[in-house]
């Protein structure tokens, strides 16, 4: 009995153990691994630019795409720095920036106030970089031939707070528009896409109706207006561009009175306003003062001849007056927030 | 011979058999909604798999496991976000095994049943219910800002302690339901024989209970390793040029890395989401071979 017992005893400690030495291997194989990276990385910085270090990025999901493809060419070019960049929302990042945890944090909007007196009271200055331009794409369903152009007064009666529950067909947003019900998508409330949208249209930052469609992942949005003709939504350029087969992009009237259909070129001379929008990274003056790196990755972005990454990524790179103005702020170290500085 | 008088009193007056044709077609009936029922979510589950391997199988190749993620579908690969999750999962499995199991003994072997037990008992069942996200905040407060100069901020360790918080509730739950099951007569013949309370526990009860505990730690670190919201909350990265060399290091995990693709408006980003989707699937069915095998060692030991 009792050498049972014993032998039960030994079984059940050796699993055990076994069970968390293969764990343990596990990440043990990823050490070596890593070891060898970093080996690799290392002797490469020597031939490299010769700067190392971490750069830390945070903030805006619809600015990833242009931080990853920068961050991506800028290790290559320079082995030895580690960039890492998250996506916790323009807002998001903010809060992390203005904690002093990050270097540099993108936005699909300007800075808040809110915001701007957060890193104030945490001591942090820092310049305000436009990076590059999107084009807020208003879409509908193929088969949709009536409209043709909107007027931001017409969809700022789809849209407005006080159209919840009472708008909700085509003919109520013009007399023209055949008896179609109106089916509403749009992002969620954490986007800076509808910040940006909701500005424009309705006067105020974050005021919309709230019995649309709401989702975070854009894609959700192209199937909805794909499968629903009466349907109308707003998303980035981008995926209107991956998706252009299968949605019609509408027309806005801009502030001359003339209809434009986004495309590179309205979105960069600024013809497609009020739609067309800057996008911005935010740098902390002292990692920018003190982190070689930091430094090196900031110029790198603002390389004119890295603005076909931009265009890469599904964005519109800036003009070359407009990139100069961005390169200007930083040399001359322009601290806060200044909406008219493109 | 007195049931035999009724059945044959009741036959003769025709209750019996009333309607016994009835009777089966009701049976069958309900044979048939229980198996169509089987049958539906299986397909939805085969028509799932269907679908993902269609869209990933293509877009699986050494490169997809050996290089970092890329602006360029093509080129991307999952290498940080594959290495991420075994370093949390490692972490995971280092912390909330022993503190998890070590609690469910406590409370199920040694405390008294008082208003303390009682109140942590309802504690527990209540945070197995809490949505994820809320453990993230929790992770991001304590261990990425109070605890940073252990942890290293946005880091393994702390990710890693943020899941294991998450599924410790499922662990001692688990646990708890395994010693229970554990009969009585055994911790008897145990004190029975002279054995003191700490022997009893670790020489039969929890040998006995291993399988059921193995089991609920398998479902607990399946739920760990499929979570994003609480690792972005506590600040895992998205993109990341290297893979973890210490507990402190900076992260990301594969579902962010799916997350990231599905969200992309690229539709080749979508297939390689897929494929990505695939690889966790595989290790998620590795490690609950590993630890099935582990638990039918245990049970043939017995």
């Amino acid at each position: 009995m009792e050498f049972k017992a014993r032998k039960m005893r030994y079984a059940y400690s050796a699993t055990l153990l076994a069970l968390l030495t293969s764990l343990a291997a596990c990440g043990g194989g990823s050490t070596t691994d890593t070891a060898d990276t970093s080996g690799a990385g290392g002797t490469e910085v020597a031939s490299g630019g010769g700067v190392s270090g971490d750069v830390l990025i945070d903030g805006s999901s619809t600015v990833f795409p242009i931080a990853e493809a920068m961050s991506e060419e800028f290790s290559i070019a320079n082995a030895g720095v580690n960039v890492t960049v998250g996506v916790s929302g323009s807002g998001g990042g903010f809060k992390k920036f203005c904690a002093g945890e990050t270097d540099i944090s993108n936005a699909s909007r300007p800075i808040k106030d809110k915001e701007v007196a957060l890193c104030e009271e945490a001591g942090i200055d820092f310049i305000e970089v436009p990076i590059a331009f999107d084009g807020l794409t208003i879409v509908t369903n193929q088969g949709n031939d009536w409209a043709q152009c909107l007027t931001v007064e017409q969809l700022n009666t789809m849209w407005s707070p006080e159209s919840e529950g009472s708008v909700s067909n085509w003919n109520q947003v013009d007399a023209s528009f055949p008896d179609q019900a109106l089916g509403l998508y749009g992002p969620g409330t954490d986007s800076g896409t509808f910040d940006y949208f909701t500005d424009e249209v309705n006067g105020e930052e974050g005021a919309s109706r709230g019995d649309y469609t709401a989702s975070e992942d854009d894609n959700v949005i192209v199937n909805g207006v794909t499968g629903d003709e009466g349907a109308l939504g707003y998303f980035g350029y981008a995926y209107f561009e991956e998706n252009s087969g299968s949605l019609k992009a509408i027309e806005i009237q801009n502030e001359d009175g003339e209809c434009v259909a986004p495309s590179t070129e309205t979105i960069a001379n600024g013809s497609y306003n009020p739609m067309s929008r800057p996008l911005f990274f935010y740098v902390k003056k002292e990692a920018y003062d003190t982190k070689e790196q930091v430094q090196a990755f900031v110029d790198f972005m603002l390389d004119p001849g890295n603005g076909e990454l931009i265009g890469d990524a599904g964005y519109v790179a800036l003009p070359d007056d407009i990139l100069g103005n961005s390169k200007a702020r930083v040399d001359e170290a322009k601290l806060g927030t200044d909406p008219t500085n493109l | 011979m007195t049931a035999q008088g009724i059945k044959g009193k009741d036959v003769a007056s025709g209750n019996f058999d009333q309607n016994l044709s009835g009777r089966y077609n009701l049976d069958k009936l309900f044979a048939t909604a229980a198996w169509a029922a089987t049958i539906v979510s299986v397909l939805i589950l085969a028509w799932l798999l269907f679908t993902i391997l269609i869209d990933g199988l293509g877009t699986i190749n050494p490169n997809f496991f050996t290089a970092f993620p890329s602006r360029k579908p093509e080129n991307a690969g999952i290498k940080p976000a594959l290495f991420g999750t075994l370093w949390l999962m490692m972490v995971v499995a280092a912390t909330s095994f022993p503190i998890g199991v070590g609690a469910a003994i406590y409370l199920e072997e040694f405390a008294t049943d008082n208003w303390f037990t009682r109140m942590v008992e309802i504690n527990i069942g209540n945070l197995a219910g809490v949505p994820s996200i809320i453990y993230g905040l929790l992770g991001l407060a304590v261990f990425k800002r109070i605890m940073e100069p252990i942890t290293g901020g946005n880091s393994v360790l702390s990710g890693g302690l943020t899941l294991s918080l998450l599924i410790l509730p499922v662990i001692i739950v688990a646990t708890r339901e395994a010693l229970r099951a554990v009969p009585n007569s055994m911790r008897l013949a145990g004190f029975a024989l002279g054995a003191n309370k700490w022997q009893v526990v670790w020489s039969h009860v929890l040998p006995s209970a291993m399988p059921g505990v193995l089991t609920g730690v398998i479902l607990a670190l399946s739920r760990a390793i499929g979570e994003t919201a609480p690792l972005i909350a506590i600040g895992a990265v998205a993109f990341i040029r290297s893979t973890p060399s210490s507990l402190q290091s900076p992260f990301t995990a594969m579902p962010i890395q799916i997350y990231n693709w599905v969200g992309r408006p690229q539709a080749e980003f979508h297939s390689i989401a897929a494929s990505g989707i695939i690889v966790l699937m595989v290790m998620l069915l590795l490690m609950n071979a590993v630890a099935i095998y582990f638990r039918n060692r245990f049970q043939q030991t017995r």
